[in-house]
């Protein structure tokens, strides 16, 4: 039982990553009707910019927010640089220019940093207090940090006219374009947003899963699944999907060997990850290609 | 006013309407496309084109084959390296011809088809490996494997366009490595291992090297492949194919079954690249999870786009341009980063990506249109 309970507790705090990516991803999606497939990448590029900062003697929190500074520029000029020229261009073009950022960012970063893999800190204390059998305190301050970015976020959206302009030239931009929202710089924001979204998200799992050009590659896809199940227009539903698959991610996992030491078969274990996230996504995108929370987007003829 | 019926109705015909202007005006491919608007293969379309690459055809592939009696040999102008070089330029031509047939010509994309080249040299292997089959008899059974493979990924497919496809191949091709390693195949695979395989020897005691017989061998599965294409795409379904891509909804109205279509195509496509995946395990010598990755996906996309997205000879350049990327964009690289001294080691991806974009933008038809839109400017002249 505790065992289980274990797995979900580190099914929520992975959830928690899936689910920034998710975000990340959501809100790209709802302003452009892109699926940024260089989302990792980038997101893994600026945990390596932070990384650099706190090898520079910068303290973590210093370090995390000019990275994530340095991502939102990026992402605003990726937007007004690379992908402005291609408005109303063909889904594949654009997939090939996503491709190209992809091949870029990771390349770069080997280049830069080399490809071996470095360990980077935790900014929690190894504290133990009651339950930290069940989950570890950079796991708690992994879920901690995503609730409190998320609700700021939200926030923002909510009660900013700045959050309001950009949910209109989102949902509407020939009327919100009338109203004098400018809408091209609000897309351009929302990449930004996206990109340092991507830096924190970076930023809490490198922890776990290490500093490596590779580290984002499963993680992007498990925030396509999540978003996918949340619903990859809706914001919140891209959070509640993340969580979800995170766990879902555990358990299949944890039942997995649950099956193997109780009947000897071995089914699916760990080395099966990507599959059940590829399961999930084929499943979701033929049989409720709306997700959970999504409008379901009706074509006129 | 109208009912939703009656408009539904309209847009249909003003489409099907659409649909037979272009296909009147279908050979000239928008000059100043802003994007990778897939263009019409100018080569295979004209008719004098046609009626000179009858005779250009086989008489270049004559002069391929006969290049062995020339050059090749002890001593000869053509080592043994490089004919294996030239057969996996021809077989990654055959695999993104694959691609080309399904993103070009049927309007869908897939960033997944590295899976379907690892089935179709997985097939290869393990027949060989473990059932002692002759290298030839398992080109048939990876082309039905992955025919059949790739039609029942089509058909959940059929339901996504446009990005939507593309994440669903993405997923598919981020997962092939894990799925090659699963435990329980790991008698068949080998696991992360893989097989490992021996270059059959030339039949008949003719005098050739293992390397300039599967040359040949290549070089004619290279030319049936790219003959059916031809045919195939110039037939009836061939039209169908094309319809769907460029309306979809008014090739539905005329009675093509969109669903079957595209399905289907899928499942070619991935006929195609199988037998790619299969004649690159036999020369390769070699197969293993790891050399199936989401690259090895990328790098048949790249050479799509670079050739050409919807023409048949692009997919000749696209193979050569994936085979010398990976061969020498390491050396260039370098070469590159000494030329303007940057202070770190470029990598080669950072060139591919670089080059997909600029493509995007300056290029959109691919090479093979881009050589063709010149000798248009060129003649008009």
């Amino acid at each position: 039982m505790e065992q289980l309970l274990q797995q979900i507790a580190s099914g929520l705090a992975s959830g928690a990553i899936y689910a920034c990516v998710a975000l990340a991803l959501v809100m790209i999606f709802t302003a452009t009707e892109h699926l940024n497939f260089a989302q990792g990448e980038m997101a893994m590029f600026s945990t390596y910019l932070c990384w650099q900062l706190l090898q520079w003697g910068l303290g973590f929190w210093t370090a995390l927010a000019i990275a994530a500074g340095l991502s939102f520029i990026i992402g605003v000029l990726i937007e007004r640089i690379i992908l402005r020229p291609l408005q109303g261009a063909s889904a594949l073009s654009v997939v090939v220019v996503f491709i190209g950022l992809l091949a870029i960012f990771h390349s770069m970063a080997g280049a830069i940093w080399s490809h071996t893999i470095k360990t980077f800190p935790s900014p929690f204390p190894e504290v133990a207090f009651a339950g930290s059998g069940i989950i570890g305190a950079h796991q708690i301050g992994m879920v901690a940090v995503t609730i409190l970015m998320l609700s700021a976020l939200f926030a923002f959206f909510r009660f900013t006219t700045l959050g309001l302009a950009m949910r209109a030239a989102a949902q509407n931009p020939t009327s919100a374009r009338l109203v004098g929202v400018n809408v091209d710089w609000m897309l351009a924001l929302g990449w930004g947003l996206a990109a340092a979204i991507g830096a924190v998200a970076g930023a809490m799992v490198a922890p776990v899963v290490y500093l490596e050009p590779n580290m984002m590659s499963s993680i992007l896809l498990y925030g396509f699944a999540g978003a996918l199940v949340g619903g990859i227009s809706s914001p919140g539903g891209a959070v509640f999907g993340g969580f979800l698959v995170g766990v879902l991610e555990n358990l299949v996992a944890y039942f997995g060997n649950l099956t193997e030491k109780m009947f000897g078969v071995y089914i699916i274990g760990n080395g099966e990850k990507l599959s059940v996230a590829l399961i999930i996504v084929i499943t979701i995108l033929t049989l409720k290609p709306a997700g959970l929370f999504g409008h379901v987007i009706t074509k006129r003829v | 006013m109208s009912t939703p019926l009656q408009k539904t109705a309209i847009a249909a015909a003003q489409a099907v309407n659409d649909l037979m202007r272009k296909g009147a005006v279908a050979v000239e491919p928008a000059p100043a496309a802003p994007a990778a608007t897939p263009a019409m293969d100018v080569a295979t379309d004209a008719p004098a084109m046609r009626k000179r690459s009858r005779v250009l055809i086989p008489a270049l592939l004559v002069l391929a084959a006969g290049s062995l009696v020339l050059f090749g040999g002890k001593g000869g102008l053509i080592s043994d390296f490089q004919y294996l070089q030239l057969s996996l330029i021809l077989v990654y031509a055959i695999a993104v011809l694959g691609l080309n047939m399904l993103t070009g010509f049927n309007g869908q994309i897939s960033l997944g088809h590295g899976a379907f080249f690892a089935l179709g040299a997985y097939t290869a292997a393990v027949m060989i490996e473990h059932y002692n089959l002759n290298y030839l008899a398992t080109l048939p059974a990876a082309a039905v494997f992955c025919f059949i493979a790739g039609y029942l990924f089509g058909l959940p497919a059929l339901r996504l366009e446009g990005h939507y496809l593309a994440l669903a191949t993405f997923a598919l091709a981020t997962a092939v490595p894990q799925i090659l390693k699963y435990k329980h195949i790991e008698g068949l695979t080998g696991g992360v291992q893989g097989i490992n395989l021996i270059k059959p020897e030339a039949p008949f005691k003719l005098a050739l090297s293992s390397d300039q017989w599967m040359y040949l061998v290549v070089l004619a599965m290279a030319a049936l492949m790219f003959w059916l294409a031809r045919n195939l795409l110039d037939s009836r379904p061939g039209r169908a194919i094309m319809a769907i891509r460029d309306q979809p909804l008014a090739a539905l109205t005329m009675g093509i079954n969109t669903a079957h279509y595209k399905a289907t195509t899928f499942g070619i496509s991935a006929l195609f690249v199988g037998i790619a995946g299969a004649l690159h395990a036999i020369i390769f010598e070699y197969v293993s999870p790891d050399s199936y990755a989401f690259s090895l996906s990328v790098a048949i996309l790249v050479g799509a786009v670079v050739g050409g997205i919807a023409s048949l000879p692009g997919a000749l350049i696209g193979g050569a341009f994936v085979q010398v990327i990976d061969k020498y964009a390491d050396a260039a690289t370098k070469q590159l980063t000494a030329m303007v001294h940057l202070p770190i080691d470029l990598e080669p991806w950072t060139i591919y990506g670089i080059l997909l974009i600029t493509l995007v933008y300056v290029m959109p038809s691919g090479v093979a249109g881009g050589l063709a839109q010149l000798k248009a400017k060129w003649k008009r002249r």
